[in-house]
């Protein structure tokens, strides 16, 4: 490396997760857990923090905790305790979240190359409202507190700094909440903020091994504000470094309408949490049958998942992948083909769900919830290999599908678009075409098969993409000897 | 009739209710009437009504059959004031009332009160009340014990045949102590803690403060018992028998070799060593043990206590409940609700309990301190392959005088002497009157005697040894002198 090149930067990016979790009732009390309800309807004395209240386990989320580790290759400690972290604020009613500290249930995982230091079970604050101009504490008028969902469950995963850009983390993270949605412990949405991540991103010279100073990324809500508030910030990084400047320690928001970054507070005032174990709850010590009893029941993962795709269904490794890593266009295309049956193509089937369908409704839109059902595409897909629509044809069919639903065979038949057979009618728009357009003939006649272009095009627009192009180019070759 | 009412203790009353010999109504208006008019500070709420004329049916088949009580100010109870003696839950109506206490009342308990405390149960005088200073009925010029002097007092002046009481590092046994009453601290777990507003969560535990040993027994064989709300909890393994041995044969006791009777008055010395021959009158052997550790338990206590109050204590910041006083912006109203709500002593306790939690000095305090809690356990247990049961003074000293102690909290903290380690090993504890003093702690006292005050023996046992421990007190009462309460006189 000659001197005047610029020292080249790596990005050194660990992602912190908190989930929560889908159990019926709330981590240490009985409240219900729905998302949406009124303010402060469910609530009770112990998640409101009433004195002389106590908080007893939830055990279906020691469970749902202990199906994540096993999930994401964690050991699972065999005695684990509560913690207390003391601090005050106002949606967090006892003045301390109860949470793992030293002993967390699972730790040293590994999913898709990132290690996964640790994953731990805490309860989720309260949610804070501020009435005023900024929406944020600070300038608010007036603050008003929900505590409904003060004390649901979360585990929080904490990967291990294994992650080198925003397009990793993207990728890496949607693979997790397949992970995590497969294993139907959370419903990870990230809009209604049951799946929320932090990003701590350092950047330091390629082959140095030593990490650079943090800053920490907060609660970005969706893949796409992840990937870009990451790279926004390596950028920021970068661009001080390469100014001479230090990269200081600080919590960062990341603004998605603007690309800006903004200081949240530094680290320099950061708490002392006085973290001790939590003396009203006993330690979480699950027997090994139990744990045993969970892993054998963890379904077929992601991973797994993408491995089937590809080697079992032919598919490529990036659709393999897109199908597995996006649990709910998975789980659409696995109805399509199971609709479907033995004979379809699943190649086929798997470009019309990622291409054509995605391309329709947008990648982060569950097809189940659109108009479209599996058995409606799987009866197009069929119709299509049949030769009864063509392509251009079923593209029309699914345009309306996604409109409207409905049957495939019915949209087909009610709007012309069966496609034609090998019969005399589409011999006699070929022979049409072929007058139509002389020039082409003879580009044809002395070697150009591209010229057929043209003649094609005819044809469809004579038929309004009901004709095959194969066959059109069949009985092209046919007429003119070729 | 009414002063014959009084005369009869919680069990008798129960008897003398199911032969239908008294009428409850009548037996709780005898209280009532007497709390309505009590001058010594003893109750901070006092039920109006009476449960009786209106709930009948309530009592009528329970195995109290509406046996009046009191219960310390710690217990949450439904739409009742529960304060905890502090100015920071003025006005609090809890939405719920403490497993305990509905446990009692299930069982046909019928609630006088509530007695007050020392503020948070921080205290060993009940002077960090704050409402009003307690006084002690045989002296009122005297504290009451700490923290539950309100429920002592309350039971040694005839406002209550019994009361509950909490005992964290010796809040129920100290003030037994102090009012010549029996009070037993049961083994960590055995009575569940939900409603008991929290003070130190690893040691806090309810238990009955009574004219008798029988008392204690009837008292916590309905207070006790495995709570699904609180997860510590574990009730005791065998039910809870009413206590009958006469004589203590067989039994061993242990009397700790490693006492430092310096600080013992030379009154508190004498009528122990008198209770040790007793014991051994009735037939026990005395022998001694060693707890090489126990000397470190008031340190220990004093960080393990406040670094969990300090946490306890942080959900009263004036948002939800309790006291608010409103200030420019979110910090300085935490800051002036917990200003005005808390006393000095539970302020002087969460600055104690945050420093020893707090980053860089965990390991040497609460870590270190969680350390000995451990050594003293073994110490129990080691002395408990040598002996049944171990035997100390309960307090080192008679009832002190109001004021004599606010201005020292080291001598307050020492009052704890005694119980402390008992509480850190989580085992059982009872104080049993156990004779008298003369006021200035120098010397033993006749009953009779110019104001003279009574002593306890504490008797402690091995984890769920209620039943034993009971009856080893059972006996040993039995075979002291009774010594008149106040309310007798």
């Amino acid at each position: 490396m000659s001197q005047n090149t610029a020292t080249e930067y790596e990005a050194v990016i660990g992602l912190e997760i908190h989930v929560q979790l889908s159990t019926n009732t709330k981590m240490f009390c009985g409240c219900q857990l729905q998302f949406g309800a009124d303010p402060n309807t469910l609530t009770c004395p112990v998640c409101l923090g009433h004195p002389g209240t106590l908080p007893v386990p939830n055990e279906k989320a020691v469970r749902y905790a202990i199906a994540t580790g096993l999930a994401l290759g964690c050991s699972i400690a065999p005695r684990s305790m509560f913690h207390r972290k003391n601090y005050f604020y106002p949606d967090l009613p006892k003045g301390y979240q109860i949470s793992q500290f030293d002993v967390p249930i699972c730790s040293d995982g590994e999913l898709a190359g990132v290690r996964i230091h640790r994953a731990h079970m805490e309860e989720d604050a309260a949610k804070n409202i501020h009435v005023g101009e900024s929406g944020r504490i600070h300038g608010a008028g007036r603050t008003v507190v929900d505590y409904n969902r003060g004390g649901t469950p979360l585990v929080e995963i904490v990967t291990e700094p294994d992650i080198r850009s925003g397009a990793q983390a993207r990728e890496w993270l949607q693979l997790l909440r397949a992970t995590i949605k497969q294993l139907g412990v959370s419903d990870v949405n990230m809009e209604e903020g049951s799946l929320r991540c932090d990003a701590n991103i350092s950047i330091r010279p390629v082959g140095a091994t030593e990490l650079g100073t943090k800053t920490e990324l907060k609660n970005m809500n969706s893949f796409r504000f992840i990937e870009r508030g990451i790279d926004a910030e390596i950028a920021r990084q970068t661009a001080l470094v390469n100014a001479g400047e230090k990269v200081r320690q600080e919590t960062l928001h990341f603004d998605p309408s603007t690309g800006s970054l903004t200081s949240l507070r530094s680290k320099e005032e950061s708490h002392d949490y006085r973290y001790f174990p939590e003396p009203d709850l006993v330690p979480v010590a699950p027997p090994a049958e139990l744990i045993e009893e969970i892993r054998a029941s963890l379904p077929e993962l992601p991973l797994e998942k993408a491995d089937h795709f590809e080697n079992g269904l032919g598919l490529s490794v990036d659709t393999a992948r897109f199908l597995a890593f996006n649990a709910e266009i998975g789980a659409y295309y696995q109805e399509v083909l199971l609709e479907a049956g033995a004979d379809v193509d699943a190649k086929r089937t798997a470009d019309w769900v990622t291409g054509e369908l995605v391309a329709r409704i947008g990648a982060d839109a569950d097809p189940a919830e659109s108009k479209v059902t599996p058995v409606a595409l799987a009866q197009l897909v069929t119709m299509v290999g049949e030769k009864k629509v063509t392509n251009a044809g079923a593209k029309t069919v699914l345009d309306r599908l996604v409109e409207s639903g409905g049957v495939p065979e019915q949209i087909v038949e009610a709007e012309g678009l069966a496609a034609m057979g090998d019969g005399d009618e589409l011999a006699g728009i070929v022979d049409a075409a072929l007058e139509a357009n002389p020039k082409a003939v003879d580009d044809m006649k002395a070697g150009n098969m591209k010229a057929i272009g043209a003649v094609i095009g005819f044809v469809m627009k004579q038929t309004q993409g009901r004709a095959d192009g194969g066959e059109v180019t069949r009985i092209v070759r046919e007429k003119l000897g070729l | 009739m009414s002063a014959d009412l009084i005369a009869l203790s919680a069990a008798q009353a129960a008897v003398a209710l199911h032969a239908g010999e008294i009428d409850a109504a009548e037996l709780f208006s005898a209280y009532a009437d007497r709390v309505a008019g009590e001058q010594i500070g003893a109750y901070l709420w006092r039920e109006e009504g009476n449960p009786l004329v209106e709930r009948p049916a309530d009592f009528r088949s329970t195995p109290l059959a509406g046996v009046p009580i009191a219960v310390k100010d710690l217990f949450c109870m439904e739409g009742v004031p529960s304060t905890a003696a502090s100015k920071i839950l003025e006005g609090y109506l809890p939405p719920y009332t403490a497993t305990s206490i509905a446990r009692l009342q299930a069982a046909g308990a019928s609630v006088l009160g509530k007695t007050n405390m020392d503020e948070f149960a921080m205290g060993s005088s009940n002077e960090n009340s704050g409402y009003k200073t307690v006084k002690n009925p045989w002296d009122e010029t005297r504290v009451p014990g700490g923290s539950s002097g309100g429920s002592a007092a309350a039971v040694a002046a005839g406002l209550a045949p019994w009361a509950t009481g909490t005992d964290t590092g010796g809040s129920i046994r100290q003030p037994a102590s102090l009012c010549g009453l029996v009070g037993l601290k049961p083994t960590y777990g055995s009575v569940s803690r939900y409603g008991m507003i929290a003070f130190a969560s690893s040691l806090d535990q309810a238990g009955p403060i009574t004219r008798d040993v029988t008392d204690a027994a009837l008292m916590l064989k309905y207070m006790q018992g495995k709570d699904e709300r609180d997860s510590t909890s574990t009730g005791l393994p065998d039910e809870v028998e009413l206590p009958s041995a006469t004589d203590l044969n067989g039994k061993r006791f242990g009397v700790p070799s490693t006492i430092d009777w310096s600080g013992v008055q030379p009154g508190v010395k004498a009528v122990f060593d008198a209770a040790v021959e007793r014991l051994t009158a009735l037939g026990a052997e005395v022998v001694e043990i060693t707890l090489p550790h126990a000397e470190h338990g008031l340190s220990a206590y004093y960080l393990i206590a406040p670094a969990e109050a300090s946490a306890n204590l942080a959900r009263f910041d004036g948002v939800r409940f309790g006291l608010r006083s409103e200030g420019e912006g979110l910090t300085a109203m935490y800051e002036n609700t917990r200003h005005d709500g808390f006393g000095a002593e539970v302020k002087r306790r969460i600055m104690l309990g945050t420093y020893a939690l707090s980053s860089g000095y965990y390991d040497a305090y609460y870590g270190r301190a969680q350390l000995v809690r451990t050594k003293i356990a073994d110490d129990f247990r080691a002395a408990f392959n040598k002996c049944d049961f171990v035997v100390t003074p309960t307090s080192p000293t008679v009832a002190f005088k109001v004021g004599e102690r606010v201005e020292d909290p080291l001598a307050m903290y020492l009052s704890d002497l005694f119980t402390v380690p008992m509480s850190l090993a989580g085992i059982p504890a009872i104080s049993v009157p156990a004779g008298l003093a003369t006021p200035d702690g120098a010397a033993q006292a006749a009953p009779g005697d110019d104001g003279a005050l009574p002593v306890g023996l504490q008797i402690a046992g091995p984890a769920h040894s209620e039943n034993a421990l009971l009856d080893a007190a059972f006996a040993f009462e039995r075979a002291t002198e009774h010594m008149p309460a106040p309310w007798e006189r």
